[in-house]
C-alpha cells in the first residue's frame, strides 16, 4: 500500500461521510411528506429483494471455501430457509441452520 | 384495529420498544464479532494503524464496503476508485434509506440522521420486519426500537475490531463462523415471505443476484435488488386484480 498518511485518512472520511449521505438521503430529505402509490408498493419489498440477492452468492460460492460449492452449506441456507417459513420464528431458523450446518459438518468429519 | 393490541401495551411504550430492540438485536453480536476481529486482522495486515482502522470502523460502520476498499487499497488502486468502489456497495443502503421513509418520515430530523448513521443490514432488517408485524407501533417507539436493535451490536462492532487489531489473529475457518451471516440473514428474511409477491421478488433477487455476481463492487446486487423490488410490486397488483 502505498498512500500517504493524509490520503487514507482521506479515504477513511470521505467514505464515512458518503455511507452517512446515502443512509441519509431518502430518510433524511422526504420526512413525512407523502409517497407515491407505486413508490410505497416497490419500497415493501425492500428487504426481500435486498437480501436474497445478497447472500446467494455466499451460500454457493462461500468465502471460507475460497467460491469452491458446499453441499453442507447450502443445505443449511435451505434448512434455515424453509425453518423460517415454517415457524415464522427469526430464532428457531438461526438455531435450525447452526444445528444442520454443524450437524453436517461433524457427521463428515467422522465419515 | 387497535382496539385488541391495546391491552398488551406496557405502561412505558418507548422504553419497552427499546428493550425489545436489544433483546431482537443480541443475536447479532454472534455474527458482528468474527467480521470485525476479521477487519481489524485485515486492516492491520495491510498496514493501516490502529487509528486508522478504527477511524473505518466507527465512521463508515458498513463491513463489506470496508472489506472492500481494504481490498483495493492493497492493491494500489487509485483513491477515486476505491471511494467509488465502496460506495457502490453501501447503494443498497438508499433503499433501506427509502422504505424506513413511511415509518420513520415523521420522526425529528436529528434522530433521523442518528438512525441514518445506525443503519446498517442488521439494524434495518430487525427493524422493517417488526415495524411491518406490528402497524400500530408509534413512530417513537419506531425510533426507540431501532436504537434498541442497534444497541448491542455496534459496540461489538467496533470494539472487536480492536481486538482484531491488537490480537493480529482471526477467528479459524474451521469453525465456519463465515456461514453465520448468511444463516442470520436467510433466518431475517424467511418469516417475511409472507405472499406470492413476497415469494417472487425473493426468488427474482436471487436469480438475478446470481446471474451478476461477476459485476464490479456491487452493482449486480443493485440491479438484482430492483428487479426484484418491481417484480413484487407487479406480482401484487397482480393478485389484488385477480381478488376482485
Amino acid at each position: 500500500m502505498s498512500y500517504s498518511t493524509f490520503e487514507i485518512w482521506m479515504i477513511i472520511i470521505i467514505m464515512g461521510v458518503g455511507t452517512f449521505l446515502i443512509r441519509f438521503s431518502f430518510l433524511g430529505l422526504i420526512g413525512d411528506r407523502p409517497m407515491p402509490t407505486f413508490v410505497l408498493r416497490l419500497l415493501r419489498y425492500t428487504p426481500v429483494a435486498v437480501l436474497p440477492g445478497m447472500v446467494a452468492p455466499l451460500v454457493i460460492w462461500p468465502i471460507a471455501t475460497e467460491g469452491q460449492f458446499d453441499p453442507i452449506r447450502l443445505l443449511a441456507a435451505l434448512a434455515t430457509v424453509l425453518i423460517g417459513v415454517w415457524t415464522r420464528n427469526v430464532l428457531w431458523a438461526i438455531l435450525g441452520g447452526a444445528v444442520t450446518l454443524y450437524g453436517a459438518m461433524g457427521i463428515t468429519a467422522v465419515l | 384495529m387497535t382496539t385488541s393490541t391495546m391491552k398488551t401495551q406496557p405502561k412505558t411504550p418507548a422504553r419497552s420498544a427499546y428493550w425489545a430492540g436489544v433483546r431482537d438485536g443480541a443475536p447479532f453480536i454472534l455474527m458482528a464479532v468474527p467480521f470485525s476481529v476479521l477487519f481489524g486482522v485485515i486492516a492491520t495486515d495491510a498496514g493501516l494503524t490502529l487509528a486508522q482502522a478504527m477511524g473505518f470502523t466507527v465512521l463508515v460502520i458498513a463491513g463489506a464496503a470496508q472489506f472492500a476498499a481494504i481490498q483495493l487499497m492493497v492493491e494500489n488502486a487509485s483513491i477515486a476508485f476505491v471511494l467509488l468502489a465502496a460506495l457502490a456497495v453501501n447503494l443498497r443502503m438508499a433503499m433501506y434509506s427509502a422504505s424506513l421513509v413511511p415509518y420513520l418520515g415523521a420522526a425529528p430530523l436529528w434522530k433521523r440522521a442518528f438512525i441514518a448513521y445506525l443503519n446498517f443490514d442488521q439494524t434495518y432488517i430487525t427493524s422493517i420486519a417488526r415495524y411491518e408485524a406490528r402497524p400500530e407501533m408509534t413512530v417513537a417507539e419506531r425510533v426507540s426500537y431501532f436504537l434498541g436493535v442497534a444497541t448491542p451490536i455496534t459496540p461489538f462492532w467496533m470494539g472487536m475490531t480492536l481486538v482484531g487489531v491488537l490480537a493480529g489473529q482471526a477467528i479459524p475457518e474451521a469453525w465456519a463462523l463465515d456461514f453465520i451471516m448468511p444463516i442470520m440473514f436467510l433466518a431475517m428474511v424467511a418469516p417475511m415471505l409472507k405472499s406470492l409477491a413476497h415469494v417472487a421478488a425473493a426468488a427474482v433477487s436471487v436469480s438475478v443476484g446470481l446471474l451478476l455476481v461477476n459485476m464490479p463492487a456491487g452493482t449486480g446486487l443493485l440491479i438484482a435488488a430492483a428487479s426484484a423490488m418491481l417484480t413484487g410490486a407487479l406480482v401484487e397488483i397482480w393478485m389484488e386484480r385477480r381478488a376482485r
